[in-house]
Formats: structure tokens, C-alpha cells, sequence
């Protein structure tokens, strides 16, 4: 039987990385199949070069046997592949119906839409999802779930006969899951091809008939699901030398510096208490959206969180905005840096300075000597590439921006540094230096709490591992734990 | 560090050498813009021979006075990301207020802080508006304009008041050494506020919430106090020169300063802030007001009719502007071609 959609030897390249590397892709009529890797093993290109959100550099597609290449989306939703986005697509305001059909309203001749015609439409389209949505009442209105499975029925009203869906269940519940997990079985028995990417294990093994791996860009296997375990499938996924760009790990650890007792994160059940020592790299390990950043953010007063406490060193603290972190001496890095990081408009000098401003002030005035010596101090100590202070950090490279970013936390000079990510995007130098840099931080006893979601990067960094899953710490572990132990805690496959 | 050295060079060559002085200023808003004021005074002087005297300038400056104070506080707000659209109603409110103070026997300095205290509380209100309520500066300063305005004409029901203490002209009329006391007051505040947003620490955070509001807030900036901070001053200094202009002309209009929001924003653009915020000098929006006051005062001496004159206005802002996006989209796109 030709299977019903076909990639193979897919390249793609964007400046600077190898983004798929020859992968292949086989997909069958009425199979649900996982498609599984770490963050940046190519999953998301893959997926968006079949529903023509990308053109591959090199590879061939076939759908039913027949060589095709989407050069949009739209040529793809007609050869009859859609794709439902982690992030939905959907026009709030609008009405479900309309959410349905965007662009295809039918319209009688003056070209006025004919709403019962549309609203009838999109109820038999419901009704075919057997979910109790009003047609009419509009997106806002309903829950994040509800949303998805409409977008699920636009692509369904498209006749589609390939249906991806990418991380579907991040914002869901286990029940909204459930009722999801039933509609994609129905639409599979019924003959419907479903791709369907995810990094939760347990779903996959819950869901799928087949399991599809890459890694690094490449395509490492496929196995049928009733013949594989979690441990082979994580074993394909990590399976990877670990570089030797690592410092070496701290021989002992100082007085506990930050203790959280019990911290519950807005909407969780389940509450988190570590304790974070002088002198170490505490690693965050977790699955995107386990809630580590938002930990991190609720420790530094960013976000409400829901209840717990912190003390530092030894004194219960009220922390309730980021300038009260940073007067105890608390530092956050965060992980999107062009977004809630940088001023990408605004001068080096004045990047490294936003956080210490009363430093290089005097008598109520910024001090233009002052605020170059810090600068100056700071380019020179990071080893900043760049032409001078004054020039717009937006002009620097990811590594170079990244390092000012950095270098903003040290002019505070913190008792304690949370990095989120604090090597993603940037070149291995400077992710090598970073690293280096941090465990300086740390053996001049700064605790450093090091959220990341490369493995590599936590093993070869922490002194001890935390691991997170749906929204709490699931797992402490030592630096010499194994990619695979963490991955079973973040899958939620033990302890929990 | 070995392994970067290549990067390294790389992002040395990107960068080349620093400017020379002179490409410098030329990128210079401030420079560009003083240029263009000496070419129009010269062809103005050249084309009808009376645009350099002691009268004409006089009354330009006169004229520039008030809204100087305005570009103040409208280069802050502009600077923090928003803009205020009440300035020229809590102009009107702010010399109504101080002329019904005035009427009613208060002393003329406590008459001009109550014109003044409305003005900022006017402003306090909006800022609130935007910080605690979370309405966009777009609708908050909207509804403050028409609330102010709205409570100018009901307090006065739509007169002007005339008939205040002469004591109270000198701020508007008096000289000190043959220049008017407004422009001198004006150019005062425009020099403080000047100093201020380039070098004082608390004004330095109105450009990071400005830069990248999440940014400054991670960085320890207090956003709501520094945009509750940016809207009082706002409306503190449009009531002051609302005060000063009853002064000037002896009569409190309810009905002044209107359409002066926009010609202050569009100043103030011209000057080389920023809609997105983030950027932008004092010194520039006055010499944006300049640039515009010119060509206006041009367009008069060289009779050309009222209603062009305000297309020709219209014109210039968008020349300016797109002139400057397109440079900046341009400046972009060489870069990324680079990279």
C-alpha cells in the first residue's frame, strides 16, 4: 500500500544551522503518528515544509503516491494537509462559524455573507467532531480547549486527509486531553493520516501507532509503538556525546541561600520547595511549559504566584516586584532576551546599566565617567565584541547581545543569579565562555539556578539537578544523573 | 577564549570604524534640522527681505513660547512610549482655572498654582488611567481632552474672562533686556527639561520603559510610577503654559490651545522622537516646533493662503517622517545584508 504522505532526504538550512539534515517522514492512511526530539531537532521544519509554510533546499515529498511541493500553506491545505499550530491561529472576536470558514463565507450574490447558511454549515461540522459548541457564540468565549478543536474543524471542513498537530495538549487539561485523544481516533478510524508532535512520552505511548525520531535534524528511526518502550525512545532521542566545553563542577557548597518552601504557581496543583546553596549551579530541568521560568518569575516578583515562601538566607522575604528582588541581591536573566530582555535600540553602556542606575548616579545625575568605567569594566570582563559602548546592542551578535545581557546581572553584583536559557540561540563560543562564566559566578559564591532545555547543557553544568513537570519540582537529582533519568521525571513516566 | 576568535573578527568588521565626527552629526536629527531652520531663514530673508528683524523674531519666539513648556512634557510621554492628545484642552482649563482664581481675589501666585494644580491633577488622572486601569495612552489622554475641555467651557459657559488684576500680565508681556519675560521663563524650562531627560537618573528610566517596557521591568524600573510620573508632568506643564498664555493675551479662552496636541506631537516627530518610544530629545521637539513655526511664518510673509498653509503642514509632517522611516528601513536592510 503507498502510504499516504512521504518525505524524504528533506535539507533544509537557515543561516547558520543545519535545521534537517536528509530526514524522512512516512505517514499511513487512518495511523496516528508521533513525530518526537528534543528542542531544535527539527520537528517544527519538518512539519512546516509539509504544510508549505517552508520550501525544502533539497527532498522529495509524495502525497498518494504523487511527487508534490507546497510552496504555501494554502496549496497545502488544498492538496489536503493542514496543520494546527501550538500557537492557534484564531480570530477571537469573530464567531466560531466564521472562525471555520475564514475566506470562504458563502456569499450570495450582492456579496453579503449568508449567515444561517454559515452557521448551519459549521454545526454539521461540529456535529461531525461530536463537541457541544455554538457556532455563534464567539472565540473568546471559549476555553483554550474548545478553541483547538474548532481549529481542528476549519481542518476538517477542508476535507483534509493529513491533520498535524504540534504540542496540542501544552495548554490543555488531562480530561480536555482525553476528549482531544478520542476525536483523533475517530477521525484516524475513519481514515484520516495524524501527525502528531509532542514530547510528552506518556501521550505518545497512550496515542500513537507509530513513533517517529530525530535528532540534530537527522532522522534516527522509526518503531511501531506496541514493539518499543519509553527507555528505547529516549535513548534515540539524547543519544549524544556530551562536548568537553564544560568547566569543572564545584568541589563543595557554602551556606543555603535561598530556600522556597512550597511555592504553587498560579493554577497548579502541586508546590515546589528547594533549596539553592552558595557556591553551586542548581540545574531546572523540565519539558517546555513545565513551569520553570514561571517558577523563576514568581522567585524574582515578576509574577503572582499562588502561595509559599521564601527565605534568603535564613530570613523569610516578601518579594513583590523585580526591584525589590534585585535590592536583596537576586538577578534574572530571562529567556527570551530580544523580548524581555534587552533595550536592542538603546546603547551597550546603557544595556549594562538599566539594573544599577543608582551606581553610576550622582546628586540625582547620571555621572558619564561612571557609567563608562562600568561599561568599559564589564565589555572587557565578558570579552564583549563590540566597536565601543556606545553602540546599539541590536547591532551586536546573539552571543555578543547575550553577554551584555549578562553583564547587566553582574553589575548588580548578585548574592544570587537565576539564567533562563541563557545559552539558546548563540554560537558555541560564545556558549562555552557563558558557561565558563557562570561557574566563576559560582565558585565566588553567587548561587546560580540555571534553567535550560538542553540536556547536555544541565548535565554538564549542574551540581545538582531539579526536575520539573506540570507546574512543581518532580525530582531532585546529583550533576552525575543521566539524560535518560531526567527525561523519565520531565515525561511524567515516574515520581510525579 | 580561543574558540571565539573568529566571531570575534567578524563582528568587528560589521561594526567598522567609528564615524567621523562630521558623518556623525550629519546623522544627527538635531543637526540635520538646524541646517534646514538656516536655509529657511535665508531664503525667507532672501525672498521678502523682512523675515530678520527684531519684530518678526520677536514675535516667532513669542509665538514658540507656551509650546515649547507643551514639548516638554509631550517629549517625555512620547519618550515613555505614549503620547498625550489633553494638552490643549488642559492649556485652556489650566488659564481658565487660574482667571477664575484670579477673578475671585486669590493672590496671583496661589492663583497661578491652582491653574497649575488642575493641569496636574488632570494629568495624574490620565496617568492613573493608563497604569492602574491599563486604557491605552491613545483613548486615556482622548477622554482627558474632551473632559478637560469640556469642564473649561462649563466652568466659564463658554465665555472668555477677561478683566484680571494687571499685576498678573508681566509674566506675559514684561522684558527683561528687550526679550519678552515668556520666552525667557520658556526657554528656562526648556533648557532644565533638557538637562533633565539626557542626564538625570529618574528621567534615564523613561527612555528604558520606553526601550522595552518588559525589559525595564525585569531590570527593577518601577513602569507605573514612571508613566504616572510622565502624564502629571505632562499635564503640569500644558497648564502652566496655558497660565502664562492668559498672561500674554489678558483673556483666559476656554477655547484655546485647540488642535495644539497635534501640532506639538507633530514637532516633537519631526525633532526625532519616536511613536514607539524609546527615543527622542527636548532639544529636537523644539527644534521641530522651530522648523515648523518657520515654514508657517514663511508661508505668512509670503501671503500664501490660510487653507494651504495648513495642507503645506500636513505635507511636511509626513516628508519628515517618512523620509526618516524610509532612511532607518533602509539603514536596516543594508545591515541585514551584511549579516
Amino acid at each position: 500500500m503507498t502510504p499516504l504522505l512521504e518525505a524524504q532526504n528533506i535539507t533544509k538550512r537557515f543561516p547558520g544551522t543545519l535545521a534537517l539534515d536528509e530526514a524522512q517522514f512516512e505517514l499511513r492512511r487512518g495511523e496516528i503518528h508521533a513525530l518526537i526530539g528534543e528542542n531544535g531537532a527539527g520537528k517544527s521544519t519538518l512539519m512546516k515544509i509539509l504544510s508549505g509554510v517552508y520550501v525544502a533546499d533539497s527532498g522529495q515529498i509524495r502525497f498518494e503516491g504523487r511527487p508534490v511541493s507546497p510552496a504555501n500553506p494554502r496549496e497545502a491545505l488544498e492538496m489536503g494537509i493542514a496543520i494546527v499550530h501550538q500557537e492557534l491561529s484564531v480570530v477571537r472576536p469573530l464567531t466560531v462559524a466564521e472562525n471555520i470558514y475564514p475566506g470562504r463565507l458563502p456569499t450570495n450574490r450582492w456579496g453579503m455573507v449568508k449567515y444561517n447558511d454559515l452557521f448551519e454549515a459549521a454545526r454539521r461540522v461540529l456535529e461531525q467532531l461530536q463537541v457541544e459548541i455554538n457556532p455563534r457564540a464567539t472565540m473568546e468565549t471559549l476555553s483554550i480547549a474548545n478553541q483547538q478543536l474548532v481549529e481542528i474543524g476549519k481542518a476538517l471542513s477542508l476535507n483534509c486527509k493529513v491533520l498535524i498537530l504540534d504540542e496540542p495538549t501544552s495548554a490543555l487539561t488531562e480530561r480536555e486531553a482525553e476528549i482531544l485523544f478520542g476525536l483523533l481516533r475517530r477521525l484516524a478510524a475513519n481514515g484520516t493520516g495524524i501527525i502528531y508532535i509532542s514530547h510528552k512520552l506518556s501521550e505518545i505511548f497512550a496515542l500513537a501507532d507509530r513513533v517517529t525520531v530525530l535528532r540534530d535534524g537527522k532522522y534516527i528511526g522509526t518503531r511501531v509503538i506496541a514493539e518499543t518502550t519509553p527507555d528505547e525512545v529516549v535513548r534515540m532521542m539524547v543519544g549524544r556525546e556530551l562536548g568537553d566545553f564544560y568547566p569543572a563542577k564545584s568541589a563543595g557548597r557554602g551556606q543555603p541561600l535561598l530556600e522556597v518552601r512550597n511555592l504553587r504557581l498560579p493554577g497548579m496543583a502541586a508546590g515546589s520547595s528547594f533549596k539553592l546553596y552558595a557556591g553551586e549551579v542548581l540545574g531546572f530541568a523540565g519539558l517546555i511549559g513545565s513551569g520553570r521560568t514561571e517558577l523563576a518569575r514568581a522567585i524574582f516578583g515578576a509574577d503572582a504566584k499562588a502561595e509559599g515562601e521564601i527565605l534568603l538566607e535564613g530570613r523569610p522575604v516578601q518579594i513583590t516586584s523585580p526591584s525589590q528582588a534585585i535590592r536583596l541581591g537576586l538577578g534574572y536573566l530571562p529567556e527570551d532576551r530580544k523580548a524581555a530582555g534587552l533595550f536592542l535600540d538603546m546603547a551597550v553602556k546603557l544595556n549594562i546599566e538599566a539594573s544599577s542606575l543608582p551606581d553610576v548616579t550622582r546628586r540625582g545625575f547620571i555621572s558619564p565617567a561612571r557609567e563608562r568605567v562600568l561599561a568599559e569594566r564589564y565589555v572587557k570582563q565578558l570579552n564583549i565584541s563590540t566597536p565601543g559602548i556606545e553602540q546599539e546592542v541590536r547591532r551586536l551578535s546573539g552571543g555578543n547581545q547575550q553577554k551584555t545581557l549578562v553583564a547587566k546581572w553582574l553589575s548588580i553584583q548578585p548574592k544570587i543569579l537565576i539564567v533562563d536559557e541563557p545559552t539558546r540561540g548563540i554560537d558555541v563560543g560564545a556558549k562555552r565562555e557563558i558557561h565558563y562564566l557562570l561557574r566563576s559566578l559560582a565558585q565566588n559564591n553567587v548561587g546560580v539556578i540555571m534553567i535550560s532545555s538542553e540536556l547536555p547543557e544541565i548535565l554538564g553544568m549542574s551540581d545538582r539537578v531539579l526536575v520539573m513537570h506540570e507546574g512543581a519540582i518532580v525530582a531532585e537529582l546529583d550533576g552525575a544523573t543521566t539524560e535518560e533519568q531526567i527525561m523519565m521525571y520531565a515525561s511524567g513516566q515516574q515520581g510525579g | 577564549m580561543q574558540a571565539t576568535g573568529s566571531s570575534e573578527v567578524q563582528v568587528k568588521a560589521q561594526g567598522g570604524a567609528p564615524a567621523s565626527l562630521l558623518v556623525r552629526l550629519l546623522r544627527l536629527r538635531e543637526f540635520a534640522l538646524i541646517v534646514m531652520i538656516v536655509l529657511i531663514g535665508l531664503v525667507l530673508q532672501a525672498a521678502t527681505g523682512r523675515f530678520v528683524t527684531t519684530a518678526n523674531l520677536n514675535a516667532i519666539m513669542l509665538g514658540f513660547a507656551t509650546s515649547a513648556i507643551i514639548v516638554v512634557g509631550m517629549t517625555s510621554a512620547l519618550v515613555s512610549g505614549g503620547f498625550d492628545l489633553s494638552v490643549g484642552s488642559v492649556f485652556a482649563l489650566g488659564g481658565v482655572t487660574a482667571a477664575i482664581a484670579l477673578r475671585a481675589d486669590i493672590p496671583i501666585g496661589l492663583s497661578i498654582l491652582i491653574g497649575v494644580g488642575v493641569g496636574m491633577l488632570a494629568g495624574f488622572i490620565t496617568g492613573t488611567l493608563i497604569t492602574r486601569a491599563g486604557i491605552n495612552p491613545f483613548i486615556a489622554t482622548l477622554g482627558m481632552m474632551s473632559i478637560a475641555r469640556g469642564a473649561g467651557y462649563a466652568i466659564t459657559e463658554g465665555s472668555p474672562l477677561a478683566n484680571l488684576p494687571k499685576d498678573f500680565f508681566v509674566y506675559g508681556q514684561g522684558q527683561i533686556l528687550g526679550v519678552p519675560n515668556l520666552v525667557v521663563i520658556a526657554f528656562l524650562i526648556v533648557i532644565v527639561g533638557d538637562i533633565l531627560m539626557r542626564r538625570a537618573s529618574l528621567f534615564r528610566q523613561i527612555y528604558y520603559v520606553g526601550g522595552n517596557e518588559d525589559a525595564a521591568r525585569l531590570s527593577g524600573i518601577n513602569v507605573n510610577r514612571v508613566k504616572l510620573g510622565v502624564y502629571t508632568l505632562s499635564g503640569l506643564l500644558a497648564a502652566l503654559a496655558g497660565v502664562l498664555s492668559v498672561s500674554r493675551f489678558t483673556v483666559a479662552d476656554p477655547g484655546a490651545g485647540t488642535g495644539e496636541e497635534l501640532r506639538i506631537i507633530a514637532a516633537c516627530i519631526i525633532g526625532g522622537s519616536s511613536l514607539q518610544g524609546g527615543k527622542g530629545t527636548v532639544f529636537g521637539g523644539l527644534l521641530g516646533l522651530i522648523f515648523v513655526g518657520f515654514i508657517n511664518n514663511g508661508m505668512v510673509l509670503l501671503r500664501v493662503p490660510v487653507y494651504w498653509q495648513t495642507l503645506a503642514m500636513g505635507a511636511i509632517l509626513l516628508l519628515a517622517v517618512g523620509f526618516d522611516t524610509l532612511s532607518q528601513r533602509l539603514q536596516q536592510r543594508a545591515q541585514r545584508a551584511k549579516t
